[in-house]
């Protein structure tokens, strides 16, 4: 057996003894992408509304079964008068409360224009805003599925589509995200650990006083965290396609190169970490606090970058998962091709190189 | 051909110097030891001469390589146990052993001979990971893991920092029997009593070299004549005896005062009767050869070193 295939075992030796280390490698992508695809959605699904029923008439019959057939609402209660609509929002047990006037159905019959009351409970606006919009969307669809053919004389009618997520799923935007994520930190985090430990316990020493060379020393330290990376975001992958329906339009082939491509960039960021702390608890606390955190926020994986004061906007640039989430939206949703993602590989391609420059450049045959 | 060749290696980090102005050699099959106190030099040193560290000034040579230039063919030939050395913890015996051997080219079995008295030791344990062993295992472990690519010059940088005295009393043993089969070995030891099991030591402090003898030559080098004296109440004992017209020195060696005085003339009925005016009860006196140790403080107080 050959002296690098040798560090390489041995490397892995540590990788599958330590229980903290398999847990973050394989635990957090699981926990990750599990959490956000069911827990932490913001997509609105069974959320409880009353009916005031003035009219009784089968219009009011018809759109109520429309809106709980639609499965974005569940019928709480059938109210009896206004009194009792202000007693459910306050006992916080609905969400949204739909008043059909008396007189809905005769007003109708009659063209005289009608009204329908939606009152939603404000106190999480986004819910709000969400169930309106929907419980409209509904009504209207009604109204125009009842008499196609008249069109009211110059209205403007407003379709929208919305394209490549009709169903404005949560699960597009985060599979990238959390992938972006783990890899980022699963590379970065544990290599530089992984260095600073050797350092620390003084086997580093010995190794520099061998006939490996440095560059050995640092490949047998990528290596393996190269193959489990890249398990790591297949697996995230495979979630993501198989159990959260997130579409796979685009080439697998590309997509796994480019995975490859930010998990060698995320290697670079780490060893380069390493090569300028000389404990496990400041690599680990350089490559939390510098890497996750921009990532979480400023990638645009949380929060939109075009909603971001200017100057944070700028500083997002300099975030590597932001040009890896838009290849993997690109690839997975878009069915985008190289020809379109060219630009942001480029940069990743240019981080890479950097950091890795950076790293041979500390490179050092001796200690400092 | 010395198998350590070092002339005026001085290393500084910033302001502070490590090691100024040294020079020793070290003969083939010497078993030599740098003993001085934390902070003496004696680490930079070791990292100077196993290419780790980058002189000031000065050149050194091991095994006729130049630490600078040549360092990596000397990187194949120096066995180097660094002293928070602490091995894999998560691998085991064999797993460690088997992985410095591969790295070094080689492999347990061709370089058994060499390091079976020792590994005999541990062979029962071979599958317990490193990091379950004893402080005394994981030295003779760590010794294995040096020895394992047969180095022709061994540097253990204080080996027996941290063990317990029987285990240390044995890895000098083993030291002892790896040099009668001709292995150079340079060892650091903040201890003075292990320097007596040196051929020769370089007392070392704040950088520089006090003195480089063999153990018994440096201890003639006290010939001062000494005294050990004991007594009810000994802080104030030191106190009087350090303000007595005849004492070059005194200093506390467990239970008795190693007393140093300036002539022969001086007997210990003289001593006695000094200490009864001072009021001591139990006094108990009698004279001493020197150890290493009493040397060791008499060079250290000397304002000019005479190495």
């Amino acid at each position: 057996m050959n002296r690098f295939t040798a560090f390489v075992k041995k490397e892995f030796f540590h990788i599958l003894r330590d229980r903290r280390t398999l847990l973050i490698l394989f635990g957090l992508p699981l926990v990750q992408v599990l959490l956000f695809g069911f827990a932490l959605t913001n997509e609105i699904k069974n959320a409880k509304i009353a009916i005031l029923d003035n009219d009784k008439s089968p219009h009011s019959q018809q759109i109520t079964n429309k809106l709980l057939a639609s499965g974005y609402f569940q019928l709480r209660e059938n109210l009896r008068s206004n009194d009792d609509i202000e007693r459910a929002f306050r006992k916080g047990t609905i969400k949204l409360a739909v008043v059909f006037p008396a007189g809905l159905t005769e007003n109708y019959e009659h063209g005289r224009s009608t009204q329908i009351q939606l009152l939603a409970d404000a106190t999480e606006q986004n819910t709000a805003i969400s169930l309106t919009n929907y419980a409209t969307a509904i009504i209207r669809d009604y109204t125009t599925d009842l008499n196609p053919t008249v069109q009211p004389p110059l209205t403007i009618d407003i379709r929208s589509r919305m394209v490549f997520n009709s169903e404005l799923k949560g699960a597009f935007v985060f599979v990238p995200g959390v992938m972006a994520m783990v890899l980022l930190l699963v590379s970065a985090l544990m290599t530089s650990v992984t260095i600073a430990r050797e350092r620390e316990t003084g086997t580093l020493e010995v190794l520099m006083v061998s006939p490996l060379s440095q560059g050995q020393i640092l490949l047998g330290k990528v290596v393996p965290y190269l193959l489990l990376s890249f398990l790591n975001g297949c697996i995230i992958i495979a979630l993501g396609v198989f159990v959260l329906n997130v579409p796979l339009n685009g080439s697998l082939l590309l997509l796994l190169s480019e995975t490859l491509l930010f998990i060698f960039l995320s290697l670079s960021i780490g060893i380069f970490i390493s090569s300028i702390v000389d404990t496990q608890l400041v690599a680990m606390f350089a490559s939390l606090m510098a890497l996750l955190l921009p990532t979480i926020f400023l990638s645009g994986f949380m929060f939109p970058i075009e909603s971001m004061p200017k100057p944070l906007q700028i500083v997002s640039n300099l975030i590597p998962a932001k040009y890896f989430i838009n290849i993997v939206k690109g690839i997975m949703i878009k069915g985008a091709g190289l020809r379109y993602l060219w630009q942001p590989t480029l940069v990743l391609i240019g981080m890479s190189i950097v950091f890795m420059g950076l790293s041979l450049r500390n490179l050092k045959t001796r200690l400092s | 051909m010395d198998a350590i060749s070092i002339e005026n290696i001085s290393k500084s980090y910033g302001d502070i110097p490590a090691v100024s102005d040294i020079s020793l050699s070290i003969r083939p099959g010497e078993l030599f030891g740098l003993i001085g106190p934390d902070g003496a030099g004696k680490t930079t040193l070791f990292k100077i001469l196993v290419t780790l560290l980058l002189p000031d000034q000065g050149r050194a040579t091991v095994a006729g390589y130049d630490v600078v230039k040549d360092y990596k063919a000397l990187r194949q030939l120096v066995g180097y146990m660094p002293g928070r050395f602490s091995l894999y913890p998560d691998l085991s015996v064999q797993e460690n052993l088997a992985f410095f051997a591969t790295v070094f080219g080689t492999t347990i079995r061709e370089n058994y001979p060499l390091i079976q008295e020792i590994y005999s030791q541990l062979e029962p344990f071979k599958d317990r990971r490193a990091g379950q062993l004893s402080g005394g295992m994981k030295q003779k472990l760590a010794l294995c893991c040096a020895l394992i690519h047969k180095p022709e010059v061994l540097f253990l940088d204080e080996p027996t920092t941290g063990v317990d005295a029987v285990s240390r009393k044995e890895f000098w043993d083993m030291l002892r029997k790896l040099n009668e089969r001709g292995l150079t070995t340079l060892v650091s030891t903040p201890y003075m009593d292990e320097a007596s099991r040196c051929d020769r030591v370089a007392f070392m402090q704040t950088g520089t070299v006090l003195a480089v003898d063999t153990p018994s030559a440096i201890t003639n080098r006290f010939t001062k004549p000494l005294f050990a004296v004991r007594a009810a109440d000994t802080y104030q004992l030191i106190h009087d005896l350090r303000l007595a017209p005849f004492t070059e020195s005194c200093y506390a060696f467990g239970e008795f005062l190693h007393l140093a005085v300036k002539t022969a003339v001086v007997s210990d009925r003289q001593i006695g009767s000094y200490l009864l005016d001072h009021n001591h009860r139990n006094i108990e006196i009698h004279p001493i050869q020197p150890g290493i140790e009493d040397t060791f403080m008499a060079l250290m107080t000397q304002p000019q070193p005479t190495a």
